[in-house]
């Protein structure tokens, strides 16, 4: 209800005190940076260290030419920052950006151009890329526009679901990639809103974490290659490549011509929490989409080169992120921005954590050495805002930095486990001797984080670069043609094996290899401790025709095929009883790492290693077979989870369980479906209790536990 | 075209119908409008959108705005918008502050 008139305070810094350009302004808050509505005007702030004067520039909403230039006077320049408020702006309907002038000398790294019109670093909404795939008019000379927006969406009773880390299980999505197929049959395909029709599949999957590809906003259009075979414009379509980085993509939105894609993605991710599902989103702060000095100027750039990017003595750009620049994220005012962009994510959108694309860069200092103790990430780690985020590292760079198990977590970060990744792949084409190190890998790896607990460990066996999981076991070398680049692009250690044909094949043969080295990866996936992750698709056996680089692929390749669910259901079965398993069973998600000891309760330890013969694993270099049995974290019982990626059967002596237990099977590769697994609770009970035949190729799982009652 | 806004009290029910477009021109009318609504103190205010052919950004803008000046209290109704209309509402998330109805 609005106040009657006698109880409005009047605001003194509510009235003009100069004008400028035909407007009233008065000096505006330096604090916060941006532009912010205040009692009738708009406060603009931005900061630059070394421009000699900045001008505000207004357009009409969509015009091509600017409806008003304000220079700030000098008098509203408060040490580096300049700060005014401008009243009477109908604050929807205009776009604003900045001109700095100053020095043009990049050999002291001051690129200054008072021509360029510049983007507000801190905008939350961007217009200019509204829908996607438009091609843009780029005769226009400021393309990405900064908009006002306003922070009025009503949460409700929405909070922080607050999952502990080690209950979680991740699901690597891609906003347009998700619905963007004819078969999703959603409202508004490839959209916040298509994937918001989509939560009933994500809740009847069992995952509780959605982990979006960037969703800041991006130029897709920022390709300039074509795919040779079909002549098709490529995309960037992944879109690590941030234009700006307080705006989430408007062609990402079905309501982005409106400019509602802040409402449209805030309503996904209330809809999300209200499921029981948290929202981590992957950011990408060690470069921009500024590129190098060949690169566009649009708005690091042209406000403070020096400050922002890592630039070499003879003022070059530093590229230790292989995208042509890097951010020079341990700067005291850019890692302030970067803490100030993750606040905004988490008040203002609710976000539950964020994955860091190539997060070693963060720890790099200014001239790129690694340092002891980034000061981000300590920031970030004890921030009060950021305080119960995950925050999760890609622990590697392109300049070869690789911190697996080393990267600076301040007891908060955890890591995409690459070693994980590259151990569990080479045990399950069977490779010998790995036994040794699937064990640790299995275990939480507490070589690496023997200090962090098994949820510093995202474990995962494919991602969005990379192959996908059909991809993993139906090729042997990728196939990027498509991509334009004569298959130079990609990784080439994959680690994958084809079961005996390279690509689509009829052979039945095959065909059953590899949906059952599918089933074996998810098996062992579900089963380790540390933190799953999935990749979308990978429940359905999408396949990108084993091009293991998508990332310019806005087609079939990459588009999640909703007619697979259907097609492929004993898989997307076999993947939902995998999660509703490691949901019932606590000593999978232990966030301790197993140490041998015995379990009072139980007379076993919290992790035995078994073999052909209970308690005697191999750890031989031609070995191909782990057992591994846990217990004793929560329920009274005991998971036996035994590998087998020989090509031959084993006959397998299970250790004797204590007390009135027995082994229950829940799960064998080896056997058709539907006796491939069971709902976790309903297990058969074995007749042979003391043995097990695992076929090959296969993952068996039992569970050791009271039988059920006579019926 | 230009809105025509009206504005009337049914019962507990306070009436505002709309014809025309409500894009930024037209929504400041609306503005004031939901302003005289919301000091009726009626248990629901109902936006009658039939005749609206067009809806722009600042239209749907002004019912996150209405929501906010009549207070959580009260149930904002809106009846009858066509198809495209009904579905920007619904996209952008807005059918959890209005309720959305065909009469």
């Amino acid at each position: 209800m609005s106040e009657p008139a006698s109880e409005q305070v009047l605001r003194v810094d509510a009235y003009p005190t100069h004008e400028v350009g035909g407007y009233r302004v008065r000096a505006g808050k330096p604090f916060p940076f941006g532009a912010n509505v205040v009692p009738g005007g708009v406060s603009f702030s931005v900061f630059s260290d070394q421009a000699t004067s900045m001008t505000l520039v207004i357009y009409k909403r969509g015009e091509p030419e600017p409806m008003a230039e304000l220079e700030f006077p000098q008098e509203f320049r408060t040490g580096s920052v300049f700060a005014m408020t401008v009243f009477g702006l109908d604050h929807e309907n205009i776009e604003y950006g900045y001109r700095a002038d100053g020095p043009y000398d990049p050999v002291t790294g001051h690129r200054f151009d008072a021509r360029q019109v510049l983007s507000d670093p801190y905008a939350r909404l961007i217009a200019g890329r509204d829908v996607w795939g438009v091609e843009p008019d780029r005769s226009r000379g400021y393309q990405y526009r900064s908009r006002v927006c306003l922070q009025d969406f009503d949460w409700g009773d929405d909070t922080p679901l607050g999952i502990p880390a080690e209950d979680l299980v991740v699901y690597e999505t891609h906003v347009r990639g998700f619905t963007r197929h004819p078969s999703s049959q959603v409202t508004a395909p490839g959209t916040f809103a298509g994937l918001r029709e989509k939560i009933p599949y994500l809740k009847e999957l069992g995952i509780n974490c959605i982990e979006l590809l960037p969703v800041f906003e991006f130029d897709e259009s920022d390709n300039p290659r074509t795919n040779p075979e079909t002549g098709e414009q490529l995309f960037d379509y992944w879109g690590y490549n941030t234009v700006s980085f307080f705006a989430p993509k408007a062609g990402y939105a079905a309501t982005g011509r409106y400019g509602m894609q802040g409402d449209e993605f805030r309503t996904l991710i209330k809809d999300l929490h209200a499921a029981g599902i948290e929202v981590i989103l992957d950011v990408v702060f060690n470069h921009t989409a500024e590129g190098n000095e060949q690169g566009p100027t649009i708005s690091f750039k042209g406000l403070d080169n020096a400050t922002y990017y890592m630039l070499t003595p003879e003022g070059y750009y530093f590229n230790f992120s292989g995208t042509g620049n890097t951010v020079n994220c341990n700067h005291p005012v850019v890692r302030n921005f970067v803490l100030d962009c993750l606040r905004h994510w988490v008040a203002d959108y609710h976000i539950d954590g964020f994955r860091f694309d190539l997060a070693a860069i963060l720890g790099r200092s200014a001239d790129g050495t690694p340092l002891p103790n980034p000061p981000l990430l300590e920031l970030l780690a004890y921030d009060p805002v950021l305080r119960h985020t995950k925050l999760i590292a890609e622990a590697w760079d392109a300049g070869g930095l690789y911190e697996v198990g080393n990267f600076p977590a301040y007891g908060r970060w955890a890591e995409w486990n690459g070693k994980y990744r590259d151990t569990v792949r080479s045990f399950l084409k069977g490779d010998p001797g790995i036994t040794g190190e699937l064990a640790t890998r299995i275990a939480g790896s507490p070589d690496l984080y023997s200090t962090r607990g098994t949820s510093a460990s995202v474990n995962f066996l494919t991602a969005h670069d990379g192959f996908s999981l059909a991809d993993l076991v139906s090729y042997n070398d990728k196939h990027n043609e498509a991509n334009g680049e004569g298959n130079n692009d990609g990784g080439n250690d994959n680690a994958s094996w084809n079961c005996g044909a390279e690509g689509p094949t009829d052979d039945p043969g095959v065909n059953a290899l590899r949906l059952r080295q599918m089933k074996n990866a998810l098996a062992v996936l579900f089963t380790s401790q540390g933190i799953p992750m999935l990749l979308s698709g990978d429940e359905v056996a999408r396949t990108q025709q084993g091009n293991n680089n998508t990332y310019c692929q806005d087609n079939e390749l990459s588009w999640f095929d909703w007619s697979q669910v259907d097609e492929n259901s004993e898989l997307l079965r076999f993947t939902r009883e995998m999660i509703a398993f490691r949901r019932r069973h606590r000593e999978l998600r232990s966030t301790s790492h197993p140490t041998g000891q015995l379990r009072d309760t139980l007379g076993l330890p919290d992790i035995s290693w078994h073999g052909e013969r209970a308690w005697q694993p191999d750890w031989s270099a031609e070995s191909r077979l782990l057992a591994v049995a846990r217990c004793g974290t929560g329920d009274d019982d005991v998971v036996y989870a035994a590998m087998n990626s020989h090509w031959e059967a084993h006959d397998l002596e299970l250790p004797a369980l204590p007390g009135g237990r027995s082994w229950h099977l829940f799960a064998d590769t080896g056997a058709e479906a539907p006796y491939d697994i069971r709902t976790p609770g309903a297990e058969l009970e074995l007749e042979n209790a003391g043995k097990y035949l695992i076929g090959p190729r296969s993952v068996v799982i039992l569970v050791g536990r009271t039988p059920d009652a006579e019926l | 075209m230009p809105l025509s806004v009206s504005l009337s009290i049914e019962g507990d029910t306070t009436v505002i119908e709309l014809e025309g477009e409500l894009d930024a021109k037209t929504a400041p009318d609306f503005h004031q409008t939901i302003e005289k609504a919301a000091g009726h103190g009626t248990s629901t205010v109902e936006i009658r959108m039939a005749g609206v052919g067009y809806m722009a950004s600042a239209g749907l803008r002004s019912l996150v705005f209405a929501q906010q000046k009549v207070g959580e209290h009260v149930t904002i109704k809106v009846v009858g918008a066509i198809e495209p209309v009904a579905r920007t509402i619904r996209t952008a998330g807005l059918d959890r502050s209005v309720v959305l109805s065909d009469d």
